[in-house]
């Protein structure tokens, strides 16, 4: 042993391990991957069936449904495309709800101050660009705090989520904002071939996401902080800036949920986005992230808000009490849940060390 | 070996020194690193080897002393000059983002992009994973997967991309903080049988170690820390177990 040659290091060699190759572990790491649509899937089969039975009338093929599931999914899915960046680099993003009202206030505001001085869809566009800017700035001060003084985003987006809440209700008087331009009721309320505007925007939106998140350096990086932040920083990876970008991103997607919630009521209320803050982190998780961090896609977070407005707007539908939507998303993210739990046992991912 | 004293030595440090207030955590320290030599660093608990490592690093600026790299003396601000300089360090943890693929994972903070349809820019992975293929089939590991995260991958494995990544940035040093520590026995033949290639490919190792079976089937020389100085320098060929241990504890 004392003098191994070093010169023959053939003599050391060791078979490279066989890959963990098995098929069947793939399946079913493609099928906890696809879950949130196999949900989706199943729900509107099951809805098809009650609605047949019930009604004797199709469920999944009338356009209104799918119209209005739709413009349901629209405002939790704007939350959920900035929350989805943030869980998985490990954070959370708890002051997106009153952001986006916040916004919504910002944006009848500004619509009408603006409808006053330039012709109406100028008026529309600074509207919206007002709000999405605003909602920037509680961003850039979660960023702050969570980058540079290390405080939990946990806690940090909760101060905000205070923050946001007491701005937008001061702004808007403690009431509701009504607008005043028929450019912005129509883009809230208006149709192009069957399709809402609201729902073309929310999908252009969402593609330069998705390719935000896949195919961009800045969604490479967010996956790696989230596994592992040594790493990413010893790769020189800039963490600050990019925690500073990423709740400034979420925070403005929060800005055009509320301008879009604006348009569509054609009023801003501070409240907007209240009750959407947990769907939009239940569509995230059922979407397939871990809120550990790591892991989630655009597209599943997608189907993840599709599941929740399906169930949403489909017991409803089928007359059942709403109270059992609560209960019905409840379960759905506990099930979501524990697939994506069996799935890292059965796929041999090591457990954290 | 000893046709190799006469080149210039890869990497040389002189008389260096870390002090934290009154603790030295190393002391007039000197060592060379030449290519193709694998330098082991043995020592006990506290003995000041990560101090040192640190050191040559860029993590922390020496209180005294100098380190030269191929004759020239070098100042790292930061671990990241320390890396293009061609000093890669190789830490326990490894140091991988698990959900990402061995292409992702080596060109972490530099990933190549291509232009989609003539003008949109997207990460191009295919370069990423041709890349992996080259570098670990230089190290004469081969994997199908290329595109599985690297959790899917056993501990020497993950060590392979761990070190492929510092072959592809052509490292010319890399410091290997107990690369076999958390592994099983085949896996540590594997990681000693890949500090072999990096030899043959003329780089310069430097390796810590607490296993002397290790620190011997694969070092030429080992260099023996006690208490931030330098305890003792030996070739391989000229010592044994029991002097190695009398050295580190100083006996």
């Amino acid at each position: 042993m004392t003098s191994t040659s070093p010169a023959n290091p053939a003599e050391q060699h060791v078979a490279p391990q066989a890959d963990h190759g098995d098929p069947a572990k793939g399946l079913i790491a493609r099928i906890a991957e696809g879950r949130a649509w196999l949900f989706l899937a199943g729900l509107l089969v099951c809805f098809e069936i009650w609605s047949r039975l019930a009604f004797g009338a199709t469920f999944v093929l009338n356009p209104f449904n799918l119209q209005s599931i739709a413009i349901f999914a629209v405002a939790p899915l704007l939350l959920a495309t900035g929350q989805t960046f943030v869980i998985i680099s490990g954070g959370i993003d708890l002051s997106l709800g009153f952001i986006m009202g916040l916004a919504a206030v910002i944006a009848a505001h500004a619509t009408n101050m603006a409808g006053a001085a330039i012709p109406l869809p100028l008026a529309m566009l600074a509207g919206i660009l007002a709000a999405v800017i605003v909602a920037g700035v509680p961003g850039i001060i979660n960023g702050l705090l969570i980058s540079r003084l290390k405080v939990p985003p946990f806690i940090g987006t909760l101060g905000m989520f205070g923050v946001a809440r007491g701005a937008a209700f001061l702004l808007a008087g403690g009431t509701t904002v009504p607008v005043q331009n028929s450019w912005f009721a129509l883009l809230g309320n208006g149709k192009f071939y069957g399709i809402p505007y609201l729902v073309l925007i929310t999908a252009v939106f969402v593609i330069v996401m998705h390719y935000l998140l896949s195919q961009t350096r800045f969604g490479q990086h967010n996956y790696a902080i989230g596994a592992n932040v040594q790493a990413a920083r010893r790769s020189g990876i800039d963490i600050k800036g990019h925690i500073l970008r990423l709740y400034v991103l979420s925070a403005m997607c929060a800005g055009l949920g509320g301008a879009l919630y604006a348009a569509r009521f054609t009023a801003g209320a501070a409240q907007a986005g209240e009750p959407l803050l947990l769907d939009s982190v239940a569509a995230v998780v059922i979407g397939g992230a871990s809120l550990f961090g790591g892991s989630g896609t655009i597209l599943g977070t997608v189907a993840g808000a599709l599941v929740i407005a399906v169930i949403q707007y489909g017991l409803v539908f089928v007359n059942v009490e709403p109270f059992w939507q609560f209960m019905a998303v409840g379960v759905v993210i506990i099930i979501s849940v524990l697939i994506d739990q069996a799935q890292r046992r059965f796929s041999g991912g090591r457990q954290d060390e | 070996m000893n046709n190799t004293d006469q080149t210039t030595p890869l990497l040389e440090v002189r008389n260096l020194s870390k002090h934290f207030g009154a603790v030295r955590a190393l002391n007039d320290f000197s060592m060379t690193v030449r290519p193709g030599e694998v330098v082991a660093l043995a020592g006990d608990n506290g003995a000041g080897k990560t101090t040192l490592i640190k050191a040559i690093s860029g993590v922390f600026q020496p209180t005294g002393g100098e380190i030269l790299l191929r004759g020239q003396p070098v100042a790292f601000a930061t671990p990241q000059e320390a890396r293009e300089k061609g000093i890669e360090t190789i830490y326990q943890d490894l140091a991988l983002a698990d959900n990402l693929s061995i292409g992702a994972n080596i060109f972490l903070g530099r990933e190549p992009m291509r232009k989609a349809f003539g003008f949109l820019p997207v990460l191009d992975r295919k370069a990423m994973a041709e890349a992996a293929r080259e570098t670990m089939k230089r190290l004469d590991f081969h994997v199908s997967r290329l595109n599985a995260p690297v959790s899917n991958f056993s501990g020497g494995q993950r060590q392979a991309v761990a070190i492929g990544r510092a072959v592809y940035w052509d490292a010319q040093i890399l410091i290997m903080d107990e690369p076999t520590a958390a592994l099983g026995v085949p896996e540590q033949r594997k990681v000693i049988s890949l500090i072999h290639q990096l030899k043959a490919q003329g780089r310069g190792v430097i390796f810590i170690s607490h296993n002397l079976q290790d620190i011997f089937a694969v070092s030429d020389r080992i260099v023996v820390l006690r208490r931030g100085v330098q305890a003792g320098e030996r070739k391989i060929s000229e010592t044994n177990h029991d002097e190695v241990v009398k050295l580190m504890v100083g006996g």
